[in-house]
């Protein structure tokens, strides 16, 4: 799938605008702007780590998607996480990787940062299943 | 010390809803159940959350947020007081989709307890856990007590006024 076609699935996926996730011009870069709507801790504040794993998902589908010419949202089989920092209330980057792209099983890479490439507040790896009906 | 689950049931509503607009506001998350087996939450269904649009199935992240939220405040009421427990890591296995237009549940429960990290897992459905939508492992961070002193008093006196206020 292109961009253009990519922009338009993700512009009617609701959940995608829910968190507001934006492409870049690197189909392994995407972005997720400071919004209020994805605190999870007022106090610090931080935002909440269901977000950051939406958005590391949501990363790792478009990259998905510009790779196959699946015209629908691939199905995830398991999704893995790890946090390593607290996710400060600013904009978060995400880069995926595509670690391997089978008939059937396609395996992401992700990680998100915020200020610094090098210090992730975040690592994750998405199993993704191509398949035209669900399961 | 254990937790005293009206109290900690209380401290969840604050923390979830107190807050307006923010992330559990925005998915719609409730509790649900409080008691020694674990936690369980709900997470209506709303457009929202849409993640197939020719579906209208929600999305993956929703239901990972859902359970990461359950599982933590199920971490949580290992502790010996009130207090809050940073996710170490999560994996979720994703079964088969959300019906559209029905209500999620997550449960979730600790099984393991050791001095600095609490292991939960997690199962999110509609009602029956023998047709599971996902299920989750989570590791939880459990911090010094004294970390959360400020909070707890915070929390008490809050209640303490609006006890009062309740009375007036």
């Amino acid at each position: 799938m292109d961009k253009a076609n990519l922009l338009k699935l993700l512009d009617r996926v609701p959940y995608a605008k829910t968190l507001g996730i934006q492409l870049t011009g690197d189909p392994e870069r995407c972005l997720l702007p400071a919004r209020k709507s994805n605190i999870g801790n007022p106090t610090l504040p931080a935002l909440h780590g269901g977000a950051i794993a939406g958005f590391m998902e949501l990363s790792a589908m478009s990259l998905v998607l510009q790779h196959t010419d699946a015209e629908r949202v691939p199905k995830v089989v398991d999704y893995s996480v790890d946090y390593v920092r607290a996710g400060k209330f600013c904009d978060t980057h995400s880069r995926c990787e595509l670690v391997y792209l089978g008939r059937r099983m396609i395996n992401v890479r992700v990680s998100a940062w915020q200020e610094d490439e090098a210090s992730p507040i975040a690592m994750a790896r998405v199993q993704f299943l191509l398949k035209d009906t669900p399961w | 010390m254990a937790i005293d689950y009206d109290e900690f049931r209380r401290f969840m509503d604050v923390m979830i809803t107190s807050n307006k607009g923010d992330h559990f506001n925005t998915l719609g998350l409730r509790v649900e159940r409080v008691d020694q087996r674990g936690v369980c939450m709900s997470m209506g269904y709303a457009e929202g959350l849409i993640g197939d649009p020719e579906t209208g199935v929600i999305h993956g992240g929703a239901i990972t947020a859902l359970l990461d939220t359950c599982s933590g405040f199920a971490a949580a009421t290992a502790l010996d007081d009130l207090g809050m427990t940073p996710t170490i890591d999560l994996r979720i296995d994703y079964m088969r989709p959300a019906t559209v237009g029905r209500m999620v549940y997550a449960d979730a429960e600790v099984y393991r307890v050791t001095e600095s990290v609490i292991f939960t897992r997690g199962i999110a459905h509609h009602g029956d856990f023998e047709r599971p939508i996902a299920a989750s492992v989570g590791n939880f961070f459990r911090l010094e007590s004294s970390t959360f002193d400020e909070l707890r008093r915070e929390f008490r006196e809050s209640q303490r006024q609006h006890r009062e206020n309740g009375r007036g």
